[in-house]
């Protein structure tokens, strides 16, 4: 059981002069629980990476395939998926947020009752009280807080795999914690697929990572062999690094820090560069 | 000036203060950073500046200017430019050059004039060479800075920007802070930007804070950065290099508050 990109290619505008190839031969496997992160500069493929897998897009090579159902057409398995997209507030539709939640999981089939207790524990679930913020109306909410509602509005219909498209953009501190930790523990019972710039938050618990670059996978690995890969990667501008390891980095390339693995831990890296700092060229 | 008098504002006559009892100044020439949770009243600040919204009580002076009076809206818009999270949200051209010549075209700037200006605001941000590009094929980072030069053109005194960099990459990031800093130093525009981004408020000269509407912290970034309480009361989390900055400074090295990015930190390291 699982959400597979099979070597695809998507094309748009197809037969036009504007035709543009924004995947090429990208292939994916994401499984219950798992963390996948797609990182890559705008304009990479990464939005259109998740609009594939969620069968909005059709490939012109290659499949998709949910659970064993193609991912879009008749028979398709959409219903598995839930789809985040980058600006969520231009999803709502509803008079309150609450209704706004519910209204997948009618969709779906809950029952009106139902519904509205998955929408309460989706809104709880991305740090947004039920109780304050269910009676709201959706446009009253400030940017932070529609992200977050849009989110619950998806979670709520408990999807077996989770596409989400640049979730923390635009949230303060604790925002970006709520959605973590949604994500997080939406991860118990889906696969989760993160398209981020906000590496920093994900890479600490991602299982794997995708590296775009013009619609290519450039890499495809686990955190270690990113960090292994990130000089390479940072180099070619496919991925800005982390503020750990690019610290790190800047320390060596300035010949001020010994060679060596990078690390997104932050003890770990203070060690190293106060050891680089006692054994010479330090200030102090 | 832009001069904030106990300004309060709501929403609805119904609806909780969004802002109570406001009372700041942006002046020319410096940076200053608004902060705050989400749902503190950021956005709502931002907009009370060029009078997209009225005080509910309280007045807000630019440059001496009430901009409530009918009679000066106009004057007071054409010297506060407005920059929104969403480049998409002000983009109206066909083509670059176009949509930056929008706003003089106007307010009827003659037309060898709004040459002048736009040639000089894309030069400003970086986007000379995109004159005859669409904008829908700029790239995220370039959006923005069209936009930026659309408020330009106008040639404010005065520029608002409503968390800019939320929608780009780091790279895209950078690009935009150096120049909401260069407009301000090099330029002496006043620049107030409302922002999450860590890197840009330890480089602003003054930071406001706002906790469900009031005005909680006002001061350098630094009297900020410092105060544990204070961040997390403002929804601000240290980044990554300041946490790395504060665990370096646990060791005794002498590394500034200040340091909150990855550059600033190695060059204050070993200098």
């Amino acid at each position: 059981m699982a959400l597979i990109l099979d070597d695809i290619v998507c094309e748009y505008a197809t037969g036009t002069a504007l035709a543009a190839v924004a995947l090429d031969a990208v292939s994916l496997t994401l499984s219950r629980g798992d963390l996948v992160v797609v990182l890559g500069p705008t304009g990479s493929g990464k939005t259109t990476l998740l609009r594939a897998a969620a069968g909005l897009l059709s490939v012109s090579r290659g499949r998709v395939e949910i659970d064993g159902l193609p991912a879009s057409g008749r028979g398709s398995a959409r219903g598995a998926v839930g789809l985040l997209f980058q600006r969520p507030e231009s999803q709502f539709f509803s008079l309150s947020v609450a209704e706004d939640c519910a209204f997948g999981p009618r969709n779906l089939g809950r029952t009106p009752d139902e519904a509205l207790e998955d929408a309460r524990d989706a809104l709880s679930a991305v740090g947004l009280d039920p109780v304050t913020f269910g009676p709201r109306e959706p446009w009253s909410l400030s940017g932070g807080e529609a992200r977050r509602a849009a989110f619950a509005g998806v979670l709520a219909m408990h999807p077996r795999y989770l596409l989400l498209d640049e979730p923390t953009a635009g949230l303060d501190a604790e925002g970006r914690r709520s959605v973590c930790e949604a994500i997080e523990s939406a991860r118990a019972g889906a696969g989760v697929l993160v398209v981020t710039h906000d590496a920093e938050m994900f890479l600490d618990s991602a299982d794997r990572v995708l590296v775009l670059r013009a619609g290519r996978p450039v890499f495809d690995g686990d955190v270690p062999a990113l960090l292994e890969a990130l000089p390479r990667l940072s180099e070619a501008g496919d991925v800005d690094p982390p503020e750990v390891p690019r610290a790190l980095m800047l320390a060596r390339e300035r010949g001020l820090l010994a060679p060596g693995t990078l690390t997104l831990d932050i003890d770990r890296a203070a060690a190293l560069i106060a050891e680089g700092l006692s054994s010479g060229g330090a200030r102090s | 000036m832009i001069r904030f008098e106990s300004v309060s504002f709501r929403y609805r006559a119904d609806a909780p203060l969004a802002l109570d009892d406001v009372c700041v100044t942006l002046e020319a020439g410096e940076v200053v950073a608004v902060v705050g949770a989400n749902g503190s009243g950021k956005s709502t600040l931002a907009r009370l500046c060029d009078g997209l919204l009225e005080p509910t009580s309280g007045r807000v002076l630019v440059d001496g200017i009430d901009t409530a009076a009918p009679e000066s809206l106009w004057d007071v818009r054409s010297m506060v430019g407005m920059v929104f999270q969403d480049p998409d949200d002000q983009i109206v051209g066909t083509v670059v050059e176009e949509d930056c010549a929008f706003g003089p075209e106007n307010i009827g700037v003659p037309s060898a004039e709004i040459r002048v200006r736009v040639d000089s605001s894309l030069a400003a941000v970086g986007l000379q060479g995109l004159e005859r590009r669409e904008p829908h094929l700029l790239s995220e980072g370039q959006k923005q800075r069209l936009a930026v030069a659309g408020a330009l053109a106008m040639r404010p005194r005065y520029l608002v920007f409503d968390e800019p960099t939320a929608m780009l990459d780091p790279a895209g990031r950078r690009a935009v802070l150096e120049i909401t800093e260069r407009l301000a130093r090099a330029e002496g525009h006043g620049v107030l930007v409302v922002s999450h981004d860590i890197t840009g408020i330890a480089r602003a000269d003054r930071v406001i804070g706002l906790d469900s509407g009031r005005v909680v912290f006002d001061g350098g970034p630094d009297g900020l950065l410092g105060d544990a309480g204070m961040m997390a009361l403002l929804g601000l989390a240290l980044s990554p290099a300041a946490r790395l900055a504060a665990a370096l400074r646990e060791r005794g090295l002498d590394v500034p508050l200040s340091a909150a990015d990855a550059e600033s930190l190695v060059a204050s390291l070993w200098r």
